[in-house]
């Protein structure tokens, strides 16, 4: 009995094993010819992966960008009052879709973990088929999502991420950023900064252990001792630590008098309410008053923060109450869909699913090489910069003024934000002041410059996958 | 076969046939119904089933058969890992050195830990190797950056070496020119089954590390192994020196991580901190202990279990919800969400959990105690009508009928 059983299930296995052995040999030559790119839509409907953080410390920045994307969706779909569709520069989307077809989304959870964000992007991709992933609220995430889109051959649409290395040296063709970067925010806060707070001044910085920290104090350094600042330590501090008192009392002892927080989201909050806690805006050190600056702001992070975010510096991507119709428009549906007004988070991922549909509807094509060059276009290019490397595609009317997608490294260029806290505020909402809007010539950089990975970085070649 | 007996070579068998019809077998709905959601054959889950079936396989060895309980095994998956993708950085694409450079250098770090920690037992041996765990983790995190990229975790880029990288290398994970994340779909009517290259090299390396396993479980050395989970001091007066032995159980199992870490990181050439934090550490001894522990089936339906959860329940959100009971009147409709959408989508764990309770409470044996009664019921049934069966016969069948559980 046990003779006759073993002989059928090896028969069985060696049946089933040859045709893995087969499938596995021929597979190759089979996907090349059944499929041009990756996912390609065959329905009447086509589906976006949002992957944001729905847990850890940017949680909230995430839950935020779910429900920008959500509009996206429905205004695309022709639901609702169409936002920014109606003042657009592109008039290419008409809300029935996209290329006609309607538009379906899927979500993830990034955990703000690389691992788990990975795991999440490769599920939208291989089990819901996805063509584009939007969202992210960490560039250690959006530089490993974006790494994965560019082998699996989709179209990765970062949301909100800082770090300079996203669109510098891990810049890839399947990857674009909307979002401002830290060089950005450096080279537009530093000026004011010395403005405000003089030139002679000692700086202390707490730092995020990862991608977007390290650029972030990097760009902060060389900003601020170019306008005659002093770095006294950069402390490196790992994400989602919680409690930053151990971090925060050797800052008095050392002497400086500014402590700059290169921190973002649950974390960001904690850290500044310790400080202020600790009584640091209130000591005199070296004759002067001592400041905090957070380079990086958000509305979510300043509501949090509550009182304590009152005269800090930092600098934002975009702000709700901008004036032009770009933005009121995004506010006004933002607003009435959800009771609050849209995070700069938010705005970008709405931004960045707009610009990809728009981008396909251009190129006529859901294949990733063709939206790769509709994104470039390379006929726009922004005014009063004189740069052989100043074009792409130029847009306008998504609340940041006129926009240029740079071909060279896939970023956007726009006007930067400083922002401060607001003294005496209206509302829970209104906890945030513009400064100054910093003009995109300030803040423009070569795509070989050396904070962006210098001449070896490359976008490499787009990739439609299998 | 292979110096297994007679109902042993019926078992691997069985898992063989099992782990390759994985594809078809975890694709049960037809695309189009509302059930296709609970479909989970597609590549990246089904790795994950594999890689960690493997995981679980090696901490089996360690835990079910000496009962001694680690709490870091996730530091050699995280050894693994790292070791891959440098490999990838320096040498090329080809996965084969990375994944014996994860073996060699895992079963290394594991001896290094296995000699301090395994001087100590019971309690004190989990938080040694907790200990450990979270110490290579911190210095993953943050110390040895330059090493393994912190928080970003460690990738390939344009500009790494890659000695060995010819003209015409695919510049994903391969091996020897196949591409591991290369498909093969196949519709059949309303279903679409995916044959993934990746899947079959880690089912195959599954298969074989199985078979390892269960002739660790056979061994004279596995006698051993479980003599010291019985009585250990006894051993030691009958004068046989316990500590060489389960320091070459600690290693294998550290090798069998180390390999499992490796695999990730072949399937998705990117290597992150967080493999090596407490929870993955603890999560491989829920597996186990899910599954049953000691059984050589269990700790691998353990994996496919929480691994499931974590990937198809947590995808359940309200949206689906209100798909599926869009057709009852709206107060039944809004109650019947208000209690089920805790215990999907964010609140998997939640589900997770309390399975986990009911599973140790009821059912101390795992999955696998839960099965074997299942199958008991069905055994005794034939014997008390039919009268005359072969008494051994049916034991078999029981012990291979057990598995399809997953």
């Amino acid at each position: 009995m046990s003779d006759l059983k073993k002989g059928i299930s090896r028969r069985q296995v060696i049946k089933t094993g040859l045709a893995g052995i087969v499938a596995t040999g021929i597979a190759p030559t089979i996907i090349t010819r059944a499929y041009g790119y990756t996912n390609e839509p065959t329905g009447s409907t086509v589906k976006f992966g949002f992957n944001v953080p729905q847990t850890g410390p940017y949680a909230a920045e995430g839950m935020d960008e779910l429900r920008a994307q959500q509009l996206a969706v429905e205004h695309l779909n022709g639901e609702g009052d169409g936002g920014m569709l109606n003042t657009f520069s592109s008039k290419m989307l008409k809300g029935n879709g996209v290329l006609g077809k309607k538009v379906e989304f899927v979500t993830g959870d990034t955990q703000t973990k690389s691992d788990a964000a990975r795991a999440a992007a490769r599920s939208m991709i291989e089990k819901d088929g996805v063509v584009m992933i939007n969202g992210g609220s960490s560039s250690g995430v959006a530089v490993a999502v974006q790494g994965l889109c560019q082998e699996a051959g989709i179209i990765f649409m970062a949301g909100l991420t800082h770090s300079n290395d996203t669109t510098g040296k891990d810049r890839k063709a399947n990857g674009f950023r909307h979002f401002f970067d830290a060089y950005m925010s450096g080279a537009a806060l530093a000026p004011v900064l010395a403005k405000a707070y003089g030139t002679d001044r000692q700086f202390y910085m707490l730092t995020a252990d990862y991608t977007w920290g390290w650029t972030q104090a990097d760009s902060m350094k060389t900003f601020l001792e170019a306008e005659g600042w002093n770095m006294v330590t950069d402390v490196r501090t790992p994400v989602g630590a919680g409690d930053f008192s151990s971090y925060i009392t050797p800052v008095l002892q050392s002497g400086a008098d500014t402590l700059i927080l290169n921190h973002y989201g649950g974390d960001m909050i904690n850290s500044l309410t310790q400080a202020v806690q600790f009584g640091l805006r209130d000591k005199q050190v070296n004759g002067k008053n001592f400041e905090i600056i957070v380079p990086l702001y958000s509305e979510l992070m300043a509501e949090g923060a509550g009182e304590n975010i009152k005269g800090v510096y930092g600098s934002m991507n975009w702000n709700w109450q901008l004036s032009d119709p770009g933005t009121q428009a995004f506010v006004k549906s933002f607003g009435e869909k959800f009771g609050a007004p849209p995070s700069n988070s938010a705005h970008t991922c709405y931004v960045q699913t707009l610009l990809y549909a728009d981008a396909v509807e251009r190129a006529g094509s859901f294949n990733p090489c063709a939206v790769v060059e509709a994104l470039e276009d390379n006929t726009g290019s922004l005014e009063g910069i004189s740069s052989a490397s100043n074009k792409g595609f130029l847009f306008d009317g998504m609340g940041n003024g006129k926009t240029l997608y740079r071909s060279a490294d896939h970023q956007c260029f726009k006007d930067v934000l400083v922002m401060k806290g607001k003294e005496s505020p209206s509302n829970q909402y209104d906890v945030l002041e513009i400064v100054e809007t910093t003009p995109v010539s300030q803040i423009y950089y070569e795509p070989d410059h050396e904070m962006f990975g210098g001449a070896e970085a490359s976008l490499g070649t787009c990739n439609p996958g299998a | 076969m292979l110096g297994l007996s007679a109902k042993d070579t019926g078992f691997l068998l069985f898992v063989t046939f099992l782990t390759l019809a994985t594809p078809i077998l975890l694709q049960p709905f037809p695309e189009s119904s509302s059930l296709a959601q609970f479909n989970a054959g597609y590549p990246d889950l089904m790795q994950r089933f594999a890689i960690f079936g493997i995981f679980a396989i090696g901490f089996n060895i360690l835990f079910g058969l000496t009962g001694y309980l680690s709490f870091g095994h996730a530091a050699f998956l995280g050894v693994g890992s790292y070791s891959v993708v440098w490999t990838y950085k320096l040498l090329s694409f080809n996965v084969l050195p990375g994944l014996i450079l994860a073996i060699v250098l895992s079963g290394i770090f594991a001896l290094f830990i296995g000699f301090v920690s395994l001087r100590r037992s019971g309690i004190y041996f989990s938080i040694l190797t907790l200990a450990f765990a979270q110490m290579s983790y911190n210095l993953a995190y943050s110390v040895l950056t330059p090493l393994t990229n912190g928080e970003t975790g460690l990738q390939v880029y344009g500009s790494d070496p890659q000695y060995l990288m010819g003209e015409g290398s695919p510049d994903v994970p391969n091996l020897f020119g196949l591409v591991m994340q290369d498909s093969m779909k196949v519709p059949v009517g309303d279903w679409v089954f995916t044959f993934n290259v990746g899947y079959y090299f880690t089912a195959v390396i599954a298969i074989f590390v199985f078979y390892i396993s269960l002739r660790i479980f056979r061994s004279p050395f596995g006698l051993i192994l479980r003599a010291i989970k019985t009585n250990r001091t006894r051993l030691n007066y009958a004068g046989i020196n316990t500590r060489p032995y389960m320091l070459a159980a600690f290693v294998i199992s550290g090798m069998y991580a180390g390999l499992a870490g490796g695999l990730l990181a072949a399937m998705d050439p990117l290597a992150g901190a967080e493999r090596m934090q407490w929870t993955a550490s603890g999560e491989v001894v829920l597996m186990t202990i899910l599954g049953g522990a000691g059984t050589l089936m269990g700790p691998v339906l353990g994996a496919g279990f929480i691994k499931y959860f974590e990937n198809i329940f947590s995808k359940i959100n309200e949206t689906v919800l209100h798909d599926w009971f869009g057709a009852l009147p709206e107060p039944v409709r809004d109650f019947l969400i208000g209690i089920i959408s805790p215990f999907v989508g964010d609140g998997w764990q939640l589900t997770l959990g309390l399975l986990f309770m009911l599973v140790v409470i009821f059912l101390p044996g795992g999955i696998m105690e839960g099965a074997k009664r299942i199958g008991s019921l069905f055994r005794r049934k034939p014997s008390q009508g039919g009268g005359s069966p072969a008494p051994k016969a049916p034991v078999e069948a029981a012990e291979t009928s057990n598995q399809p559980a997953e």
